[in-house]
Order: structure tokens, then C-alpha cells, then sequence
């Protein structure tokens, strides 16, 4: 049975968040900022930081804009790639509007295809992302890329990237990036002072705040008010401890991780492409930046490369990190690469670590969300 | 003490009772337009057998999909679990695959130990559920147990649309075509066991299957199932009340 989730008084939810930037990005603009539209957490956005552009995520998390999508793209698509489409081509997305140009990665066949009809509505950069860590000269091959997306920035936003001004976005970045794994790191207590819920909420708003400084100090601010919390909380009963991993859950917040926390459970971690996979290595901050970015950004564990053993060590570290009790595998409806990958997990998951899994695949509808509560529910008296 | 399992699926509402120390007693009734009003005539025939769901003496577990509409419940918990409960129960066996073949949804439930390690659910789709069954038993002016008897005696047509919608239309060219009825339902019953043995498959596993459910016990589905996964699947007198009966159990291990 379901209970109310409690959430602060001061909690901002997603899309209060996401209009809120808008009126920032807005006054940005009159200010003469240039501003770089982005997609995904491959994006090395320390480029758009040297450049003095800010960065912002663009919108791809809802309903709207799927069906006038589905007027261009196949029905039988991931959801995020349509959405940011219909989003984008409809003008809807005020903050694709705001774009100067967009900055985008060969990352899926969805999404690379995607981008060659964005190309006709804004200025879109596509960086060639290899399609593996192994293949001979990946790692040169996305360093040029990285140089060539430097000179395009460059040109578009009218300011040339010195090395200079990329070690400091470097140094800068590493810093929300360790300000971001903190609060992360909060899921690690037990029990957990904060839903997953709201973690998931704060770390996907981030992308509508336009400073590091003021990213930090949210970070900051946030984690000594659910550290404070832990100190006031009673001990209650203990909730099963869960993993969310797979594709991106923006879209499938509610869906998902609030209805499962509605039906007892505690998200504490996250194995998805905003979480601590794609935070905790730093980016080396001596030597050639280049270099040191390529070997980053080529590091994240995103099933679209191939081979990726590293999602495999990344779960295993958490799930004894943040003492995980079962794993709920998200993943987008014709999310290839996630659909594929999921036989590894589950056999990961259930038969190494010998812990429960649930494979939910989903779109941005809510026709199914009886149904996924019911697995939900069933999921959680597993564990009980 | 009574306790008491409700499983309102989306057909049948199913009620088991366990006095304390004695076999489950079980009936059945169409859910209808109103999980609620079904509730009601549930509370009103346990009335009739002097048996009030509002009291210390009475514990009410709910299941299935209309489980959150029995007001009188003290508590609900999902199909999945229920059917692990009862199909261990009656199977006997507390480590086997449960294969419950629902109105609108087919699950696969492991079961180690008695107690439920893994599932799965069909997609949002009614191939391979009762549902589909009913439309084409419908279709060929039978109902769901008519259906079966017909099928025994034909050779299976092909069937191969997942879709119910589209399946229903090959339905219809092969009675435009003037094949015999028992083809045609033959055929109908083949394609539900194939979408259900692909579900298993998907699933994984390699020991005996429990069917459960609606169709638990029709012993020809279990065959042709069986034919298909190359499992044993057995089917259990009283298996459409596993969910009920399960819930009943468990009602009884918490209190």
C-alpha cells in the first residue's frame, strides 16, 4: 500500500525548475551570453566553459513533442530521441530556442540520425564518438574530435579556446563533479536521510543552473540539510535499499522511482548516465587538456560502447558501497544497446551478486503504469 | 479465526477461506463492470455463511488488479506473490516455475524455497492471455472451456499474429475460407502456448512448471504447453484459486 512521500518545503520539483532556468537563460541572453545546447553526459562541456558560454540540457523528458515527432521519426523509437525532436522542431524547448548551436555526440544510431535532421533547425555540432575503447586509435581519434568540437565552439561563439582557459574549466569542472559525487554519496548512509526521489530531482535541475559557483553551492547546501536530517531522523523501518541503473530517468521519475518509494522502497543509488558513473573520475588536471578529456569523457559506461565490462565494476562497487538490496534496470522503449546489455546485468546481478532484479521497459505514456506498479509491488515483497 | 484471500482479476473474483486448522473453501464470481461492487457481493456471500470480514475473529488479504477496491481488506498484496504462496501450496512443491495465465496479464514466477526469486510479465499486449482466448472462443460462437474441447479434436491452423487484433482478422479469413472449427481453435490454442512458452523462455529456467490460474485446469493446454517448452507443466484442480488461496496463507503467516 502506498504512503505519501515526504519532501521539504523548500523542494523543487523538476519542471518548476526547469521554468525557473528558463527566465534565467533568458536574461542570460540579453546580457550577451552565448549559450550551448546539449544532450548527453558524453558532452565535454569544459570546451563550452573555455569558451565563456554556458551549457544547458536540453529538454527530452516528456510527452509532449512525441507526437509531432512521430510526424518525422519511427513510432517505434526511443522516447528521449523523439521527445527531443518534437521538442526542438516544434519550438517548444524555450532552452533549444536560447541555443546558439548545439553540441552533439554519434552516441546512438537513434540519436546520430536524429541530429542530421536538427541540423536543419539550429547550428549542430556532432562529434564522432568511437564505438568502443579497444578498436586501434580510439582514444586519438576522440581526442581529435575533441579538438575539432574546440575550433567549432570557437568559431560559433566567437571566442577562441586557449589552453589556459581550458585547464581552468577543467579544474572548475572537477570540482562540481566532486561536489555532485558528495551528494550522492549521501544514499550511502543507512538509513537514508533523503529520497531518491528528490536526489534524482536536484541532480537532473542542475542542468538549469548556469554557473559552477551557484551549482556548488546548491550541491553544498543540499547535503549539509539531508546530513542535518539523518542527525533528526529516528531509526524507522528499515525499507529494502535500491539500485536504479540503465537508461536516463528523467522522463520516468515519477513512473518509476517516486512510485516505488511510494511503495516502500529507499533509492539510494543510481548506476544511469547522470549519476556517480559518469562523475567520479576526474579529469586529469596536469598534462595536455585534450588528451586528459578524451581519456575521461571515453571512460563513461554507457552501454553504447562496446565492449563495456565497466558498468559491470561500477555496480559491483556500489552495490556493496551503498549496501544494495535489489537493482531495477530502466530502460527506454528501443534502447537498443540497454535492452541488449540488460542479459549481462541480470546474469551480473542476480547470479554473481545474488541479488533481486527487475527489468522494467518503459516510454514516456502512463498506460502503463498500473502495470509497473504491480511489478514494482511484487519486486519489493520479494524482499521482504 | 478466518482468513480470508480476495483476488479480483480482471474476469473472475476469486475468494478462499481457511478456518484455522482446515482446507481452503473457495468460490468464484464475475468481476463485472465494478471491482467495488464486486467487493460488496463478496462481503454480502460471507455474510450468508455467517462469516463477518469486520471483526478481530477475520483477517482480509487482496490481490489482483482490483486489490486496492476491497475497503474491508487489511491488506493487499500483488498477484505475483499470491500465486508463488498458492501454487507452492497446492503443488506441493516449493521450488518449480508458476505459469498463471491471466485475464490480462501472463506471469512467470520462480519459486525457490517457497518464496518468489524471480518474474516476469507479459508486455503491454493480450496475446498470449485469457483475454485472447475469450475474443476468439468469441469468434467462433464457443466460450473458453468450449474452446479447448474443440481444439482437442483439430489439427492446429496457423495463427501467427501477435496481435490480438490482427490475429482475430487471420480468425476470421479462415472461417471465410470455410475451414473446420476445431482447425481454427486448435490453431488459436497453439498460438496462446507459443506466446506463453516464449514469455517462459525469455524467463529462463529448466524445472517443472505449475500452471495456475484461469487456465490450470485445462489439461490439454498443459500439454501443448509442455510440448513446447520441454518441461514438464502441470496443471492443479483448484489452480484458478491459487492467487486466493495464496493470499489466505499469507494473510495467516502475518497475523
Amino acid at each position: 500500500m502506498t504512503s505519501e512521500l515526504k519532501l521539504p518545503a523548500n523542494f523543487e520539483d523538476y519542471t518548476d525548475a526547469k521554468k525557473n532556468g528558463f527566465l534565467r537563460v533568458m536574461k542570460l541572453k540579453e546580457e550577451g551570453k552565448k549559450v550551448v545546447g546539449t544532450f548527453c553526459s558524453y558532452t565535454p562541456s569544459e570546451l563550452v566553459m573555455a569558451a565563456d558560454g554556458v551549457c544547458v540540457g536540453l529538454c527530452g523528458s516528456s510527452e509532449d513533442g512525441i507526437a509531432f515527432a512521430e510526424k518525422t521519426l519511427p513510432k517505434n523509437m526511443c522516447p528521449l530521441i523523439k521527445c527531443s525532436y518534437g521538442l526542438a522542431a516544434s519550438d517548444a524547448c524555450p532552452y533549444f530556442y536560447f541555443s546558439d548551436m548545439i553540441l552533439a555526440e554519434t552516441t546512438c544510431d537513434g540519436k546520430k540520425k536524429m541530429f542530421e535532421l536538427m541540423k536543419k533547425l539550429k547550428p549542430v555540432h556532432v562529434m564522432q564518438l568511437p564505438p568502443g575503447r579497444e578498436g586501434t586509435g580510439a582514444l586519438d581519434f576522440w581526442e581529435q574530435e575533441i579538438r575539432r568540437a574546440a575550433l567549432a565552439i570557437g568559431e560559433q561563439l566567437g571566442k577562441e579556446i586557449t589552453e589556459e582557459a581550458l585547464h581552468r574549466a577543467i579544474v572548475q569542472k572537477n570540482r562540481e563533479r566532486r561536489a555532485m559525487v558528495e551528494l550522492y554519496e549521501v544514499g550511502r548512509m543507512e538509513p537514508c536521510p533523503v529520497s531518491g526521489y528528490e536526489i534524482s530531482t536536484i541532480m537532473d535541475s542542475l542542468q538549469f543552473m548556469f554557473t559552477s559557483e551557484e551549482k556548488i553551492k546548491l550541491l553544498e547546501e543540499k547535503r549539509n540539510e539531508f546530513l542535518a536530517r539523518a542527525a533528526e531522523d529516528g531509526k524507522g523501518r528499515r525499507k529494502p535499499r535500491i539500485m536504479i541503473t540503465g537508461c536516463p530517468t528523467i522522463g520516468v521519475r515519477d513512473k518509476i522511482i517516486k512510485q516505488a518509494e511510494l511503495l516502500g522502497a529507499s533509492v539510494v543509488a543510481f548506476d544511469s548516465c547522470s549519476g556517480p558513473r559518469a562523475q567520479k573520475e576526474a579529469v586529469s588536471e596536469s598534462g595536455d587538456p585534450y588528451l586528459a578529456l578524451a581519456k575521461k569523457y571515453l571512460n563513461i559506461n554507457c552501454a553504447v560502447m562496446s565492449p563495456n565490462p565497466g558498468r559491470l565494476d561500477a555496480l559491483d562497487e556500489m552495490i556493496a558501497d551503498y549496501r544494495i538490496d535489489g537493482v531495477i534496470e530502466v530502460v527506454l522503449q528501443a534502447c537498443h544497446t540497454f535492452a541488449i546489455e540488460a542479459a549481462e546485468v541480470k546474469r551480473f546481478i542476480t547470479k554473481e551478486k545474488k541479488l533481486p532484479y527487475l527489468y522494467l521497459e518503459t516510454d514516456y505514456s502512463q498506460a502503463d503504469s498500473g502495470q509497473i506498479d504491480t511489478r514494482l509491488s511484487a519486486f519489493l515483497e520479494m524482499m521482504q | 479465526m478466518y482468513f480470508i484471500g480476495i483476488d479480483i482479476g480482471s474476469t473472475a473474483a476469486k475468494t478462499a477461506v481457511i478456518k484455522e486448522g482446515q482446507e481452503p473453501r473457495c468460490f468464484v464470481l464475475p468481476t463485472g463492470w465494478s471491482s467495488r461492487e464486486t467487493a460488496e457481493t463478496i462481503r454480502r456471500r460471507l455474510a450468508e455463511e455467517e462469516i463477518p470480514v469486520e471483526t478481530e475473529e477475520t483477517k482480509v488479504l487482496a490481490t489482483g488488479y482490483g486489490r486496492i477496491s476491497v475497503p474491508y481488506a487489511d491488506r493487499c498484496i500483488t498477484e505475483i506473490t499470491c500465486h508463488g504462496r498458492g501454487g507452492a501450496y497446492l503443488s506441493g512443491s516449493g521450488d518449480c516455475t508458476i505459469i498463471d495465465v491471466g485475464g490480462q496479464d501472463t506471469k512467470v514466477i520462480t519459486l525457490e524455497d517457497g518464496v518468489v526469486t524471480d518474474f516476469l510479465m507479459n508486455d503491454k499486449c493480450s496475446a498470449g492471455t485469457g483475454k485472447f482466448l475469450e475474443i476468439m472462443a468469441n469468434r467462433l460462437g464457443s466460450h473458453i472451456s468450449g474452446l479447448f474441447e474443440l481444439a482437442e479434436g483439430g489439427k492446429p491452423l496457423a495463427i501467427s499474429a501477435m496481435c490480438t487484433v490482427f490475429a482475430e482478422s487471420e480468425v476470421i479469413s479462415h472461417i471465410g475460407s470455410g475451414a473446420p472449427r476445431e482447425d481454427i481453435a486448435a490453431g488459436v490454442v497453439d498460438s496462446v502456448a507459443a506466446k506463453v512458452a516464449q514469455l517462459c523462455m525469455r524467463h529462463g529456467g529448466d524445472g517443472p512448471c505449475v500452471l495456475t490460474g484461469g487456465l490450470s485446469e485445462q489439461a490439454y493446454f498443459a500439454e501443448i504447453l509442455s510440448g513446447k517448452l520441454g518441461r514438464p507443466v502441470r496443471g492443479l484442480k483448484d489452480g484458478k484459486y491459487a492467487g486466493a488461496i495464496g493470499a489466505a496463507l499469507l494473510c495467516m503467516d502475518m497475523r
